[in-house]
């Protein structure tokens, strides 16, 4: 049993998709889907325990030895994701079912279970594998349920923006395949492990050269680097709260683990900086995301719509940090992967039961809700004290080692511009603040109450999380040391 | 050598085609078109590297020793699944865009979807106005 869990950490979730549709009630399909995604997050504790204590884990699919079956290979930086995605998810379904009662026509909601279930084991998926060519498999999986869950959202622009997102998401994914096709018709290798050792050889040729770009553009699209972030805003915005809680943290976070593992895993470190001026590009793509991003966030009002602007920057926080292509900054780049899952989670599950409660996001709405909806909003405000990089939340923490990796590089410029950028995130949160907390609100009669239990519990759960990992910062910097560390010292 | 390699030609010919009119054309149809002929382009591309020269298709019989490499092939079926739910769900979605929005040029709807934005704006400013003088 023990030995099967990376397999069972997809095929779970997978399996247990289509029997939501047998259950028929909507309340059996909820439950059901909230037990198979607690299993799917205690496997990936149980994997991150044993990555941590032994090592990487490798499973061979069908007993098929590895260069010629699929592989599925579990090492620190992918237990840390699996933890990352199946927690969001398990805590992101307790409120699902109270919140798509009002958003999702009674008829569609066993298919919501349904669509969410398979995109779990997509993100799941493209982290727990081995084999390039499954990347792109679950990766399908994955999106092709994001578009239709996002196509849920009751708005009709949610429909445009779904499709909007199907071009995009497409047009990445089949980037992601020429590359891979390239790979292996210089290597005649799927498997990642195998490709690392192969590559090097080919190492000069124009096909792998090529090769790298059509990942690398691909990846950047699905995981909305700056400017190829268009599908983004109206995507999050429109969508079901819950959908948007769990893309907005786990999503671009998979985007972002498929570009760590494509350019420190398979093309290796001393490649992948050298041949393209990656340092340079990155770091420019990721400040212009983080100011894009902010200013856009500071004029929205849509409040959903704003979030999804700060995701973009917060985007750019992590690709610089990974620019540095130094191990301080690549243990940024994880810590504020994890982090930011943590504020994101809450923050856009705290617009869920606003919008629960309220019908709509629109900051307008938002007059007195500090006094109304007092949990809700305190966290909400705490989520956003995390964003801009406050002492004692999990945001400074990752800002923090983004500080020491740009100094320790000499990059001042950088260093200002980023701790700028955290500035603008102070605008557009206190643009909230203030509508909340020192305004009266619009309509006197209290028929806006506190959101119900089913969200403040998993909200206040990530918020716990949002301030224990920013004071007791043990676990989450050693899984990410480790991994940085681990990915640095395998590539040649 | 340019003659050698007419398939990765043709393979790029058609991938600019269908990026082309994913790109310029603004009726939604006309995109899904575009990116089914960006996808097929790949599917050739897979195809045509699998082959070799004189090779006839895997089969274990005693007279034939030359094969095509046949996992291409088989990855490249996934592709097409793949590819074919990617068209199969651009085309419900047009369904359901045709229905709200009654039009499925991209030009009409981004216009739409302006004068509503602009009607929830004034709209809110109003019962601000409202709000503010009770």
């Amino acid at each position: 049993m023990i030995a099967h869990l990376p397999i069972l950490q997809v095929i779970v979730p997978l399996m247990a998709a289509p029997i939501c549709l047998l259950l028929k009630r909507t309340q059996l399909a909820w439950l059901f889907s909230i037990i198979v995604s607690c299993i799917a997050f205690i496997i990936s504790l149980f994997l991150l325990q044993q990555v941590m204590v032994s090592g990487v884990i490798t499973y061979e699919l069908g007993g098929w030895e590895a260069p010629w079956g699929i592989e599925y290979r579990i090492d620190k930086l992918n237990a840390l994701l699996l933890v990352i995605i199946s927690s969001i998810s398990t805590l992101v379904l307790f409120a699902a079912h109270t919140s798509i009662s009002k958003e999702i026509n009674e008829d569609k909601q066993v298919f919501f279970y349904v669509l969410y279930l398979l995109s779990l084991t997509g993100m799941l998926g493209i982290v727990a594998t081995g084999d390039a060519f499954n990347v792109f498999v679950f990766l399908e999986i994955s999106s092709l349920s994001a578009y239709a869950l996002i196509a849920l959202g009751n708005d009709r622009r949610a429909i445009w923006a779904a499709f909007q997102y199907l071009i995009m998401g497409t047009i990445g994914a089949t980037f992601i395949l020429i590359g891979i096709g390239l790979m292996y018709q210089m290597t005649g290798t799927l498997n990642m492990e195998d490709l690392s050792q192969r590559l090097p050889q080919v190492a000069q040729t124009h096909t792998v050269f090529t090769a790298y770009v059509f990942v690398i553009v691909g990846v950047c699209l699905k995981l909305a680097l700056f400017p190829l972030h268009l599908w983004l805003p109206n995507a999050y915005a429109y969508a079901p709260s819950v959908v948007t809680a769990f893309f907005a943290a786990t999503a671009t976070k998979v985007a972002i683990y498929l570009l760590i593992r494509f350019t420190f895993s398979v093309f290796g470190v001393s490649f992948s900086f050298t041949t393209l001026p990656l340092q340079t590009l990155f770091l420019i793509l990721g400040l212009a995301g983080i100011f894009a991003g902010s200013i856009a966030a500071i004029y929205q009002s849509n409040i959903k719509h704003l979030f999804a602007y700060s995701s973009i920057a917060q985007v750019g926080y992590i690709i610089v940090a990974f620019s540095t292509s130094t191990v301080t900054g690549l243990t940024a780049s994880l810590l504020h992967l994890f982090n930011h899952a943590l504020m994101k989670g809450a923050i856009f599950l705290a617009l869920a039961a606003v919008v629960y409660r309220l019908g709509n996001a629109q900051l307008n709405s938002f007059y007195g809700l500090g006094r109304q909806m007092p949990f809700t909003m305190a966290a909400l405000v705490i989520g956003g004290l995390s964003l801009i990089g406050v002492p004692l939340t999990v945001g400074f923490i990752s800002k923090w080692y983004l500080l020491l990796a740009l100094i320790e590089n000499g990059w001042w410029f950088a260093t200002v511009l980023v701790l700028l950028g955290s500035l603008l995130a102070v605008v557009y949160v206190w643009r909230i603040v203030e509508v909340a907390y020192f305004r009266e609100p619009l309509n006197k009669d209290s028929s806006v109450k506190e959101a119900p239990l089913s969200f403040l519990l998993p909200i206040w759960v990530l918020i716990f999380a949002n301030i224990y990992f920013g004071i007791d910062t043990r676990f989450s910097l050693q899984v990410a040391q480790e991994a940085a560390v681990s990915l640095f010292g395998v590539t040649p | 050598m340019l003659i050698g390699l007419f398939n990765n030609w043709i393979v790029i010919l058609l991938m600019m085609i269908g990026l082309y009119i994913v790109i310029a054309h603004g009726n939604l149809i006309k995109k899904i078109i575009g990116l089914t002929i960006f996808q097929t382009s790949v599917f050739i591309f897979y195809i045509s590297i699998a082959k070799v020269d004189g090779g006839t298709a895997p089969i274990l019989t005693d007279q034939i020793t030359t094969y095509s490499n046949p996992l291409p092939h088989v990855l490249i079926l996934t592709a097409i699944v793949v590819g074919i739910s990617t068209t199969a769900l651009g085309l419900a979605l047009l369904i359901r865009i045709k229905e709200s929005y009654g039009s499925i040029e991209e030009e009409d709807i981004q216009k739409q979807d302006l004068l509503a934005q602009n009607k929830q704006d004034q709209d809110t400013q109003k019962s601000n106005h409202e709000g503010k003088k009770a």
